[in-house]
């Protein structure tokens, strides 16, 4: 069977601008049936999933299993902790013995950049990679992008990444994604957390706060881990805040309504100001509602699914 | 010992500036003479029509593992890959396990190489004791067991203070300071070079500045004590000009070049292929560039390999966790009759100099010419036959290399040491060498 996306979704660097439109506009009936009283369709019955998170995840990887549960598929879950991964397994050892459980696909967060390929460079299994190192984190950037057109045409819209852009997988999932669907994007912070050489991508570089407040339609603000501070990055979270922070006086000052975008967990009080995070013109929650839908529609078209069949598959739930 | 009689080949001496075709004779493990009409009675004759007659070459920067990791190489395995790749003599770095830190150790290294009997292996001595950067080795006792320079090599020279005693401490016994250039808190946690391939692949880079600003160290510390600095595995088109400013000044520094900085550029991590890890990183077209100028005008003095054997397994990971390093000795000749013979960068003579000649001034090692009462090391090859790189092939114990499948020019046909063949085209890994 061809597949409408090929074996894996590792990154959007790679995807066309008909790839990503596919996959948004597949995730559309897909929305409606986490709304329902029985949010379950047999897409994937009979399919094995295997979620393997070599790093903490609460939200992506809650995200992924309702995802696959909601399409019926069934999941097994393997934490770093309490797998042989803390036995000292390699990672290609890990992938031999996935395969040789006869799986169908496999989700995977990692540490390390390039490890989502490495896996399907080695596996016949479909992989979804839910963020490698500071490399991908696709899914986020699909549901991201969503989020953006749920509101307003991508095209021509002004996305600001604000903020640790060097260490951050979401942010380069997010000006792949962008750029190829037509959006202008800037990325703002400390020079400290800016890669070298990011204005080569084709994006604007901010290093006051207040000059993309001034220039953005979305903000899309990212983490401060706290071990920058202790890598040197950035002297302090209060200084931080006080120079970057998205604060509710920074906004106002805006010529436009912004949307503010956060891929979480936040930091309130560092990053972002809480009064922001909880105003009307944060969509923090809908990015997370429409994380689901997303990562079905990857799942669906990554087993095969025919993308006019989307429509179809809402069919009749479960009985 | 029967004598050997090389005729019908293309002579290059570059230290006597001979280049034309002529007969060698080697009799008694050295080179007898080099001329026409040349006649041993009961000599073995190789004939060499199409073929480069040069001194065998000289590796300044080999890292044979032994003793410490036989399972990746040892000294038998990698003086054989040297001889396969036509170099007769080979620097073993000292960062082994132990550390090549005292005369007992060198020892080790000579006489498992005079066992071997195959290339020359001249071992390389720390810089300090455990190369940990504290405390200055017996330089005295390293060079009367056979070291021939003292490098804490994997590492830097720890501190500006260690670098201007070791420079200075070494003037009494004549050997060069080989550094490692890389500024550790630059680099902390690199895993290739700093740029844009580095930021869209999301790997933690590696800044050019890493290594100039210790070059730039290297540079003032050898211009105050009068010592040889010789920087190893230069990378950027910074040091490059730093080092051709120094040079101009009357500056004792010496630099050598690996033929995968001079053949590669970042594009190759890019798939997060391992083999393209190594340190110093592959840098961009511009460095590349101006270490091609700079080997061709002399800025930079001869090619070393950096022979880093690691076992397949490491390299089969992550690229964040893979080691960093490749293998070099049986590629370094035909990479650099491909990727700079047939650019123009070095001609024939130029390319035997950056080889064989320089490398064996920069060390004071007997070897790197042809001249008429030296030893017998002597290679032949010919520069025209093309093969493809089969790492399987390699007589080194590991394959990590990023030339794998690579279509390259240039074959050794014979490569003598002492007066003796110890490979000829043809051997395989695992059969007895040839005698």
């Amino acid at each position: 069977m061809t597949r409408a996306l090929g074996k894996d979704l590792l990154g959007l660097e790679h995807l066309s601008a008909d790839d990503i439109r596919l996959i948004l506009d597949t995730a559309e009936p897909f929305k409606e049936i986490s709304e329902r009283a029985i949010k379950k369709v047999p897409v994937l019955r009979g399919k094995t999933i295997v979620n393997l998170f070599f790093e903490p995840s609460t939200r992506t990887r809650i995200s992924f299993e309702f995802a696959e549960k909601r399409l019926s598929a069934d999941t097994v879950n393997v934490g770093s902790t309490g797998s042989s991964v803390v036995k000292g397994e390699t990672l290609v050892d890990t992938a031999r013995n996935l395969e040789a459980m006869r799986i169908d696909m496999v989700v995977m967060r990692h540490g390390s950049s390039g490890a989502a390929k490495f896996l399907a460079d080695r596996i016949e299994s479909n992989v979804v990679n839910a963020g490698d190192g500071k490399h991908e984190h696709p899914t986020q950037g699909l549901l991201d992008l969503l989020t953006i057109r749920d509101r307003r045409p991508i095209a021509g819209t002004r996305v600001c990444i604000v903020g640790d852009v060097l260490h951050s997988r979401v942010a380069r999932s997010n000006i792949w994604g962008l750029l190829k669907l037509g959006a202008e994007v800037a990325v703002c912070g400390p020079q400290t957390l800016l890669p070298l050489g990011i204005g080569e991508l084709g994006v604007r570089v901010f290093r006051r706060v207040e000059e993309a407040i001034e220039w953005a339609d979305v903000l899309n603000v990212l983490r401060l881990q706290l071990e920058r501070m202790q890598a040197g990055y950035v002297p302090s979270t209060r200084e931080y805040y006080r120079v970057f922070g998205v604060t509710l006086e920074r906004l106002e000052r805006s010529p436009r309504e912004l949307i503010i975008m956060h891929p979480g967990p936040m930091n309130r009080g560092v990053e972002i100001d809480s009064r922001v995070a909880d105003g009307p013109h944060a969509v923090i929650l809908d990015q997370v509602t429409n994380g689901v839908a997303v990562r079905m529609a990857v799942l669906y078209l990554l087993a095969g699914g025919k993308p006019e069949l989307a429509e179809s598959a809402k069919g009749a739930p479960e009985r | 010992m029967t004598a050997i009689l090389i005729k019908g080949g293309r002579v290059i001496d570059p230290g006597r500036r001979f280049d034309q075709v002529a007969e060698v004779l080697l009799k008694d493990g050295q080179v007898s003479a080099v001329g026409s009409g040349l006649a041993a009675a009961g000599a073995e004759v190789l004939d060499a029509t199409g073929c480069v007659v040069a001194p065998g070459f000289v590796d300044l920067h080999v890292h044979l593992r032994e003793p410490g990791r036989e399972d990746v190489e040892t000294i038998a395995t990698g003086a054989r890959a040297a001889v396969a790749g036509g170099f007769t003599s080979v620097c073993a770095m000292p960062n082994t396990d132990p550390v090549t830190d005292n005369q007992a150790a060198v020892g080790f290294i000579v006489s498992q190489a005079r066992r071997a009997g195959t290339a020359r292996v001249y071992p390389i001595g720390a810089v300090s004791l455990g190369s940990k950067g504290e405390q200055l080795a017996e330089f005295g006792e390293l060079v009367g067991a056979g070291a021939v320079a003292v490098s804490d090599d994997g590492r830097p020279v720890a501190t500006a203070h260690l670098m201007r005693t070791a420079l200075e401490y070494a003037l009494s016994f004549g050997i060069p300071v080989i550094d490692h250039c890389e500024d550790l808190s630059l680099s902390s946690g690199g895993a290739m070079h700093e740029g844009l391939v580095s930021t869209r692949l999301g790997l933690k880079g590696i800044p050019r500045s890493a290594e100039d600003v210790v070059v730039a160290r290297d540079i003032q510390l050898a211009e105050l004590t009068g010592g040889h600095v010789h920087l190893a595995h230069v990378s950027t088109a910074g040091a490059v000009a730093m080092i051709r400013d120094a040079k101009a000044r009357g500056v004792r520094v010496t630099a050598e070049a690996t033929p995968h900085h001079l053949a590669l550029t970042d594009a190759a991590c890019a798939g997060y292929d391992t083999h393209a890890k190594m340190n110093p990183p592959l840098r961009e077209g511009r460095d590349v560039t101006a270490l091609r100028a700079g080997l061709a005008d002399g800025t930079i003095d001869c090619i070393a390999t950096d022979h880093a054997p690691h076992h397949y397994d490491a390299k089969e990971q992550e690229f964040d966790n893979a080691p960093f390093g490749v293998v070099g000795l049986e590629t370094a000749l035909g990479v650099a009759l491909t990727e700079l013979v047939d650019a123009k960068v070095l001609d024939l003579p130029g390319l035997v100099r950056c080889l064989a000649a320089r490398p064996a001034e920069i060390a004071h090692l007997p070897a790197g010419t042809l001249t008429p009462g030296t030893p017998a090391d002597v290679v032949v090859f010919d520069p025209a036959a093309r093969w493809t790189v089969d790492p399987a092939r390699f007589f080194s114990k590991s394959r990590n290399t990023p030339f794998a499948a690579r279509s390259l020019r240039g074959v050794v046909r014979w490569t003598i040491v002492g007066g003796e063949v110890v490979h000829r085209r043809g051997d395989v890994p695992g059969a007895p060498a040839a005698r």
